[in-house]
């Protein structure tokens, strides 16, 4: 298939210059990325393309937006954006937040669940989970993150193109500096806000679908459904035999779930 | 010259394969301490320190590791204090406090104030930014290292420094009321050196500080281009370095016999020494290097090629052969002894040696390392043989080269010549003939 085009803009927002990959084409669609950075444009992003504009942020810190150092927590990274989407006129946007990404959409929608029209978090961080605990990123290396993060890291087409081969050092790079960044936002308590599950209630009225890996390693799906239990009118969907990249292990489902949620 | 030693105090009733399957000292259950062993062991380390102050050395060298049977002494400033009432005249050399993992800078200054009052003012405390296992054993966010730094390292100076009480608002450390009532005994502050594995930017950072730069056992040909850089940077903020300004830490081990000695020195590689320390996942931590670190990091990652990475060969991180990675730890043993980064012999051999060291890189603090898991005896004489004999000697050639050290010169007090220009300070000519 063959990619739809794709581009690289940058937005100012504040002090910062912001690099934005944008395609397709319609209504806007936000997608926030994980804590490993933009993987790159999948098959989803194609198909979803085709009918809309796909804004996809690279957080700051990640590489290519350069680093703010008064984001040092959630919050601090959620309000950037609602700044963003004010002077950008984008509210109400529909977001797809994806692990980290999902933790941010959620601290958004806390704060102003108006900014946006309706959520889907995948595989987010954000919740300390009921049972099992997060998988620690710092203590692997980001390749090694990687490949324990889904099922089967081996047999997977669009998970080898992704992250298979050498890894080259601009690649190495880009993970250090993800990383990085992750550290200054997530490092303690790890990847979540106490008070999310209080903070949840805000949430009510935005139409939000939470998708998961029924084995996600990285997140238990417990967290999924402490979500789905906290955001009232939620619906989650899972995926069995599944990891922590439905979008990568399971595209089909992934994609069939997203379009019939967005309309 | 400022002579003294030091040692890891390792654990090392350790089955070494524990070790090397793991390719890292770092991350070794806690269950293979026996806690009788430990005792003993933290004991007899700090029976030796007592005996080299007897010995004639001028300090003895600690430093802090945390969660690894490579080093027991989790927390320095406790066996500093032990030290600083038991010895009588050597300088206490903290090499160094790892202040990005402490979660509270003015207690370490309060810490560090006792020790140099109940020593009578022979502390030398330095500082590190800590390994980067160091910052997941205390949980020190590693992208804050850094900054944790600076502000800590201000922070104390200004504890022992500023009238009190004072608040403090710093980025990271907030203290409504500093205003500590025990301070250093030495005036305006004990002496501050700082030990490092050759990264410019802290060596930068030290020539700014006019802090005296330790060198620990790196080789010697990039150790001399961080003399240089740090001789630029010197220049820079108006003053020329001298040896005064340089340190190097030497591991060596001394018997009555050659082949004694070549027992103690293999012993060094245990587990595969200090290229074991830590896997890379822990050894660089998120944000715990700068961008031009990552930068050098992933051309050596691309490059496997490229020498410094590890003693054991990349073919066999992937095996379990725990004989193959034995065998090529220790065939790395010659050419360490080869290129001096270890020493070995008699005391009468091994002068000879430090005497090449000392011509390359004209330090004026100079540390021996000795490690190993071996008998207690042999550390023992080992010990005495550096302190009686290579110690005097090292002694005489410091005063022929001119090496003053610290409390010698004032570091940073020595005029630029009037060109702006600086000296260079190390021998790449005695480099070259070596």
């Amino acid at each position: 298939m063959a990619e739809t085009s794709h581009k690289e803009e940058t937005f100012r927002v504040g002090e910062t210059e912001l690099r934005v990959i944008k395609g397709g084409q319609g209504k806007p669609l936000l997608v926030f990325h994980g804590e490993l950075g933009f993987p790159g444009w999948l098959q989803w992003l194609d198909v979803l393309a085709r009918k809309r504009t796909i804004w996809i942020p690279l957080h700051p810190g990640f590489g290519k937006t350069p680093m703010a150092s008064w984001i040092m927590n959630m919050r601090d990274l959620g309000a950037f954006y609602a700044r963003f989407i004010r002077e950008q006129k984008l509210a109400p946007v529909d977001v797809i937040g994806f692990s980290l990404g999902g933790w941010l959409a959620a601290e958004m929608a806390i704060a102003n669940s108006a900014q946006f029209s309706k959520m889907v978090l995948v595989g987010a961080t954000g919740l300390r989970p009921p049972s099992g605990e997060i998988m620690d990123m710092f203590t692997r290396t980001a390749r090694g993150y990687l490949n324990a993060s889904v099922i089967d890291s081996r047999n997977n087409p669009e998970f080898a193109k992704l992250f298979g081969g050498e890894q080259t050092p601009e690649q190495f790079e880009a993970w250090e500096d993800a990383r990085a960044e992750t550290a200054r936002i997530a490092w303690a308590p790890y990847m979540y806000t106490q008070s999310m599950p209080e903070l949840l209630a805000n949430v009510a009225g935005l139409p939000t679908l939470i998708l998961w890996g029924k084995q996600d390693p990285v997140v238990p799906l417990s967290a999924g459904e402490l979500y789905h239990q906290k955001i009232a009118g939620s619906k989650l969907v899972t995926f069995d035999n599944c990891g922590h990249m439905p979008e990568v292990e399971k595209p089909a489902d992934f994609i069939k779930a997203i379009e019939s949620f967005l309309g | 010259m400022h002579i003294m030693w030091f040692t890891e105090r390792a654990y090392h009733y350790l089955p070494e394969e524990e070790v090397l399957k793991r390719r890292s000292f770092f991350g070794v259950p806690n269950t293979f301490f026996d806690a009788q062993k430990g005792s003993q062991l933290l004991n007899q380390y700090l029976d030796e320190k007592i005996y080299s102050d007897e010995l004639g050395f001028d300090g003895v060298m600690l430093n802090e590791h945390h969660g690894t049977p490579f080093c027991m002494g989790a927390v320095m400033d406790v066996e500093a204090a032990v030290l600083a009432r038991a010895t009588k005249r050597v300088r206490i050399v903290l090499l160094g406090n790892p202040i990005p993992t402490v979660a509270n800078p003015l207690r370490l200054a309060e810490e560090l104030a006792m020790i140099d009052m109940i020593s009578g003012g022979r502390l030398v405390p330095g500082w590190v930014r800590g390994a980067g296992s160091e910052q997941l054993a205390n949980n020190a966010n590693p992208a804050y290292n850094r900054e944790y730094f600076d502000e800590a390292h201000d922070l104390i100076l200004a504890a022992w420094t500023r009238p009190g009480p004072f608040r403090w608002e710093s980025k990271h450390f907030h203290f409504r009321f500093v205003n500590p009532w025990v301070l250093p005994l030495q005036k305006p502050h004990p002496p501050i050196w700082i030990p490092g594995l050759i990264s410019p930017e802290t060596v930068k950072w030290c020539a700014a500080h006019k802090y005296p730069y330790v060198a620990l056992a790196t080789m010697l040909k990039p150790t001399l281009e961080m003399w240089d850089l740090y001789t630029a940077e010197a220049a820079v903020h108006g003053y020329q370095a001298g040896p005064e300004n340089f340190g190097y830490l030497q591991p060596i081990f001394v018997h009555e016999t050659e082949e004694k000695a070549d027992e103690l020195g293999k012993n060094f590689l245990f587990g595969g020494g200090f290229a074991n320390f830590a896997r890379p996942e822990w050894m660089f931590p998120p944000g715990y290097n700068s961008k031009e670190a990552t930068r050098r990091l992933a051309s050596l990652y691309a490059n496997p090629n490229l020498p410094g990475k590890t003693l054991v060969p990349q073919h066999l991180h992937s095996m379990n052969d725990i004989a193959a990675i034995k065998k090529a730890v220790y065939d790395n043993y010659e050419s360490s002894k080869e290129s001096l980064q270890i020493i070995t012999g008699t005391p009468k051999s091994v002068i000879p040696k430090l005497r090449k060291v000392l011509e390359v890189l004209r330090p004026g603090i100079f540390s021996f390392w000795l490690d190993g898991p071996s008998p207690r005896e042999d550390r023992l004489t080992c010990l005495k043989l550096l302190g009686t004999e290579v110690l005097p000697a090292v002694r005489e050639i410091g005063k022929e080269l001119g090496l003053a050290d610290p409390f010698q010169i004032a570091p940073g007090s020595r005029p630029l010549a009037a060109s702006g220009r600086p000296e260079r300070v190390g021998s790449p000519e005695a480099l070259a003939a070596i």
